[in-house]
C-alpha cells in the first residue's frame, strides 16, 4: 500500500530564505508520525506545502495518493488539519465553527462531535474572541477529530492545552489510531510524542536529520556511566566514541556511544568494578543533540 | 504615616498611568512613518496649489462676481462645498471649496489613526503583550491621541504656512489652517469614544467614520436648506466653514471644536478604566450552540462576515439617498435674488434641468463612495488571510476560486446594492416632492446604473492587488482614493483632461441630462473584467499567508 504521505527532496524558499531545503517524510497509512524539530526548522512549513497551502518550489510530494497543490479540495475530504495557531471569526460561536468545518469537509460524525465537546468540557456557545487559546485549540481538535477521515495534520494542537485536556488529547488521539487513521503529530511535548508516537522524523534547517522509531533513534545515542573502581582507570581515554570523560582518583564518569559500550565496559572490568550506574539517554538529550547545531554538522 | 503614604501615592499615580507613553508614540510614528506624511502632504499642500487656478480662471472681478452669482444660483454647490461666503478672492474661494472635504479627509485619518494604535492592538494581543510591561493603563490611548492629534496640528500648521507663501493674508491662512486642525482634535476625540464602545477594531473604524459622514452630511442639509440653516451649526465640519476665513474671521467659532474635543476626549478618558483590556463598553453576547443548517458553504460564512457591514452601508446609502433627493426638486427655489444669478440660473436650464444635473452629479458621488464599500469587501479576502482564519477553511474541500468567488458576490454585487438603494431612495424622496414618482425613480435608477461599472473597476483593481501583489493590499486603498481625489479636486488645481481621465469615474454618461452613450460602458466593463480575471488567476497561483 502506498505511503498515506510521501515527500522526497522538498524545496521551498520565501526570497532569499531557504525554509525547506531537501526535505524528505514517509508516513506510512496506520502510522502515528511524531514531526521534531526546533523552531523555525520548517515544520509548519512542510505542514502547509502538504495542506496545497503553498507551492513547493521543487521536491516530490504525495498526499493520499494526490497532487497537494492540484488535489487539494478533492484531498481534502480525506484529512483534517488542526493548525498551531487558532484564530476564530469573533462573531462565530465556537459550536457553529465546529459545525461549519465539518460540513465544509463534508460531513461530520454528530455523535462524536457532542461526546468530544463533552470530553473536552468545551462551551460551544462562546462567540469566537471571548475563547482562551486553549479553548480556540479545543474547537479546532474537535473540528478535526469529529469528521470520518483518513488522515489527522495535527501542527502543535496542544500548545495551549491544560494537563488535563492534554491527557484527553492522547487518548482521543489512541482512539483515532485504533480506527486506523494515519496522523502528523508536530510537537513540541515529549512526553506526548512518546506516549503515541510509532516514528518520529526529526527535521532541522529544512532538512530531515533522523527519522525512525523511538527505539531505533535511543540506539544512535549515548549512554551515561558512572563507576567506583578497584583503581585507577586506564586506557578509557585513548577509546573512541567516548565523550565528557571525568576522572576523580578511581571514581569515572563519562558519556559513551552505544557503538562502543561493550569496549567501554571491557575497559572497566579490567580494572575491576565495585559499583556503576549506567543511564540510557533521556528524550529531552536525545532531541537536544538532534536540535544543536553540533549534531547536524557530523 | 497613613496620609503621608496616600499622598505620595497620590503624585506617582498620574505619573505611572501614563509611563510608557513616550515610547509608544515613537513606536506609532515609526510604524506610520510612511502613511502619515502621505496623509499629511496631501491634505496640507492641496489648498496653496489652487491658488494659481483660480486666479488664472477668474482674473477679473466680474468674472468673480459672475462665480458668486453662479454659487448661489445652484444649492447643490452648497450642499457639497458649503455656504459660498466670498468669492471674489483666492482665499475665500478655496476656503468654500476645500474646508469641508479637508475636514472629511482629516477625520478619517485621525480616525484610523487612533483605532490602528488602540483597539486594533488589542485585537491582535499585542496589547496584553505591552500591556505586562512598564506601560501605564492611560499609555496607548495617549499615545494614539497624542500622534492623531498631532498630525491634526501640524496639516493645519503647513496649510496655514503654505498658502501664506502662495501670497494670501496671513490672518484668514491661519484661521483655515487653525479650524482644520481642531476639526482634527473633533474628530481625534470621537475616535478616543468610540474605541472604548466597540469591542473590534472594525466596530470602532465603523462609528468613528459614520459620525465624520455624519458631520459632513449635517452640514450639507443644512447649507442647502433656506429653513434649516442651524443644522450646520450641529456639525463640527460646519463650524470650520462657519469661521468663515478669508471673508472676515469669526475666531471665536474655534472656541468650539475646542471645547468640543476636549469634553468629548475626557469622556474616552472616563470610559477607559471601565473596561477591560480586549473587551469594549457594549458587551458580547453568547452565541447559538450549533450551526444553522444553512451554515454549510463558504458563501454562507460569506454571507456572515459581510452581512453587518453591508446592512449598514445599505442604510446609510438609503438615508443619504433621501436626503439628497428631497433637495433636489428646491434646487431652483435657492436662486440669489440678483439678474446675474437669475441670468446664469436660465442658462442652466432653469428648474428641472438643475435638478437633473443635480441627480446626476450625485450618482457619481454614491458611485465613488459604493466603489470604497467594494473595496473594503475585496480587502476582507486579505483579513481573513492574514489572520490565518483561511487556512482552516482551505484544509477543507472548499478550494481557492470557490473561496474567493464568495467573498467577491459580496464585493461586486454589494457595490450594486448599495447603488440601488441610494438610487430607490433618491428617486423616492425626489418623487414626493414633484409628485412623479415613476419618473424620478428612472432618472435616479439609471443615473446610478451607468456609473455601475465605474465602481466595479475600482472594486476589480482591489481583486488583482490581492491576487498579484497581496503585500500591497493597502494600495487597493490608494487606488480608490485616488480616483476620489481625481474627480473631486482634478478640476480646481487644473489637472489635465488625460490625468482626469485616469479615474474611471470621469468616463460614464452623467444622466439624468446627458444623452446616453454605451461605448464608455463597454470600456469599463472591460477593463474590470481584465482586472478580475487577472487577479483571479494570480491568487490561484501564489502562496497562502
Amino acid at each position: 500500500m502506498e505511503n498515506a504521505i510521501s515527500v522526497t527532496g522538498l524545496h521551498k524558499s520565501f526570497g532569499r530564505t531557504k525554509a525547506l531545503d531537501g526535505l524528505d517524510l514517509q508516513v506510512p497509512a496506520g502510522e502515528v508520525h511524531g514531526f521534531l524539530g526546533p523552531n523555525g526548522a520548517g515544520k509548519s512549513t512542510t505542514v502547509r506545502v502538504l495542506l496545497g497551502l503553498l507551492h513547493a518550489d521543487s521536491g516530490d510530494v504525495r498526499l493520499l495518493g494526490g497532487d497537494p497543490w492540484k488535489d487539494a479540495a478533492s484531498l481534502h475530504r480525506r484529512l483534517a488539519y488542526v493548525p498551531g495557531d487558532v484564530n476564530l471569526w469573533p462573531n462565530l460561536s465556537g459550536g457553529e465553527v465546529i459545525d461549519l468545518l465539518g460540513r465544509l469537509r463534508g460531513g461530520l460524525d454528530e455523535k462524536r462531535r457532542n461526546d468530544l465537546i463533552e470530553r473536552f468540557d468545551l462551551d460551544p456557545k462562546k462567540k469566537g474572541r471571548t475563547y482562551s487559546k486553549g479553548n480556540r485549540q479545543k474547537v479546532a481538535i474537535v473540528a478535526a477529530l469529529a469528521s470520518r477521515v483518513d488522515l489527522l495534520i495535527l501542527d502543535e494542537p496542544t500548545s495551549g492545552l491544560d494537563p488535563l485536556m492534554e491527557a484527553t488529547f492522547q487518548y482521543a488521539i489512541q482512539e483515532e489510531r485504533e480506527q486506523g487513521r494515519t496522523v502528523l503529530l508536530s510537537s513540541h511535548i515529549l512526553a506526548e510524542v512518546e506516549a503515541l508516537c510509532d516514528k518520529v522524523s526529526i527535521i532541522r534547517n529544512g532538512r530531515t536529520v533522523e527519522s525512525g522509531t523511538l527505539a531505533e533513534l535511543r540506539h544512535l545515542t549515548r549512554t551515561s556511566i558512572t563507576a567506583e573502581l578497584a583503581g585507577p582507570p586506564n586506557g578509557l581515554a585513548k577509546l573512541a566514541n567516548i565523550h565528557d570523560l571525568k576522572v576523580e582518583g578511581n571514581r569515572v564518569r563519562f558519556d559513551v556511544e552505544t557503538r562502543s559500550l561493550d569496549e567501554a565496559l571491557r575497559q572497566l572490568t579490567e580494572v575491576g568494578v565495585r559499583s556503576l550506574v549506567s543511564q540510557p539517554p533521556t528524550l529531552e538529550e536525545l532531541f537536544l543533540r538532534h536540535y544543536t547545531a553540533e549534531a547536524s554538522a557530523k | 504615616m497613613t496620609a503621608t503614604l496616600s499622598r505620595a501615592e497620590a503624585a506617582v499615580a498620574p505619573a505611572h498611568e501614563l509611563a510608557g507613553t513616550w515610547h509608544l508614540t515613537r513606536l506609532a510614528l515609526r510604524r506610520d512613518r510612511v502613511i502619515l506624511p502621505i496623509w499629511i502632504v496631501l491634505l496640507s499642500v492641496v489648498p496653496a496649489s489652487s491658488v494659481n487656478t483660480f486666479t488664472q480662471f477668474y482674473p477679473t472681478v466680474a468674472d468673480r462676481l459672475a462665480l458668486q452669482a453662479g454659487a448661489n444660483a445652484n444649492p447643490s454647490y452648497a450642499l457639497l462645498y458649503g455656504p459660498p461666503f466670498d468669492l471674489t478672492t483666492a482665499g475665500g474661494f478655496i476656503a468654500w471649496r476645500m474646508c469641508g472635504f479637508l475636514a472629511l479627509l482629516t477625520g478619517l485619518m485621525v480616525v484610523f489613526t487612533v483605532t490602528r494604535h488602540t483597539r486594533a492592538e488589542e485585537d491582535t494581543g499585542r496589547a496584553e503583550l505591552l500591556a505586562s510591561a512598564v506601560v501605564g493603563r492611560y499609555a496607548a490611548l495617549t499615545a494614539s491621541l497624542l500622534v492623531a492629534g498631532g498630525a491634526s496640528v501640524l496639516t493645519g500648521l503647513v496649510q496655514a504656512v503654505t498658502l501664506v507663501g502662495a501670497g494670501l493674508p496671513v490672518a484668514g491662512s491661519f484661521a483655515l489652517g487653525a479650524a482644520e486642525a481642531l476639526v482634527g482634535l473633533v474628530f481625534t476625540a470621537v475616535a478616543a469614544v468610540a474605541v472604548q464602545l466597540a469591542e473590534y477594531s472594525r466596530t470602532a473604524n465603523g462609528i468613528g467614520t459614520a459620525v465624520v459622514g455624519a458631520a459632513f452630511l449635517l452640514r450639507g442639509a443644512g447649507d442647502s436648506t433656506v429653513d434649516a440653516r442651524w443644522l450646520s451649526w450641529l456639525s463640527p465640519i460646519g463650524w470650520v466653514q462657519q469661521v468663515r476665513a478669508f471673508a472676515g474671521e469669526r475666531w471665536w467659532v474655534l472656541l468650539l471644536p475646542l471645547v468640543f474635543a476636549l469634553v468629548v476626549g475626557a469622556a474616552g478618558y472616563w470610559l477607559l478604566p471601565r473596561r477591560d483590556v480586549g473587551v469594549g463598553i457594549l458587551p458580547p453576547r453568547p452565541g447559538p450552540a450549533r450551526a444553522a443548517a444553512s451554515l454549510r458553504s463558504p458563501l454562507a460564512l460569506a454571507w456572515r462576515l459581510h452581512r453587518g457591514p453591508l446592512l449598514g452601508w445599505t442604510i446609510g446609502t438609503a438615508v443619504v439617498g433621501a436626503v439628497f433627493g428631497s433637495i433636489a426638486s428646491g434646487i431652483g427655489d435657492l436662486v440669489g435674488s440678483s439678474p446675474q444669478a437669475q441670468q446664469i440660473f436660465e442658462r442652466l436650464g432653469g428648474s428641472h434641468a438643475l435638478t437633473q444635473a443635480f441627480l446626476a452629479a450625485m450618482a457619481g458621488m454614491f458611485a465613488m463612495v459604493a466603489s470604497l464599500y467594494g473595496v473594503q469587501a475585496v480587502l476582507r479576502m486579505r483579513g481573513e488571510e492574514t489572520a490565518i482564519r483561511l487556512e482552516p477553511v482551505l484544509a477543507t474541500s472548499v478550494g481557492k476560486l470557490r473561496w474567493a468567488g464568495s467573498h467577491l458576490v459580496f464585493a461586486f454585487f454589494g457595490t450594486a446594492v448599495l447603488l440601488l438603494s441610494g438610487g430607490v431612495f433618491m428617486g423616492l424622496a425626489n418623487g414626493l416632492r414633484t409628485g412623479d414618482v415613476g419618473g424620478s425613480l428612472a432618472d435616479t435608477l439609471t443615473g446610478m446604473a451607468v456609473q455601475l461599472p465605474a465602481a466595479w473597476v475600482v472594486v476589480a483593481l482591489a481583486v488583482a492587488i490581492f491576487g498579484l501583489l497581496p503585500g500591497f493590499s493597502a494600495a487597493a486603498w490608494a487606488a480608490g482614493a485616488l480616483a476620489l481625489l481625481l474627480s473631486l479636486f482634478g478640476p480646481i488645481v487644473n489637472l489635465p483632461q488625460v490625468v482626469l481621465d485616469v479615474s474611471p469615474f470621469q468616463h460614464p454618461p452623467k444622466l439624468p441630462g446627458q444623452e446616453f452613450t454605451a461605448t464608455p460602458l463597454g470600456w469599463l466593463v472591460a477593463v474590470a473584467l481584465v482586472a478580475l480575471v487577472a487577479g483571479l488567476a494570480g491568487w490561484k497561483r501564489r502562496d497562502v499567508g
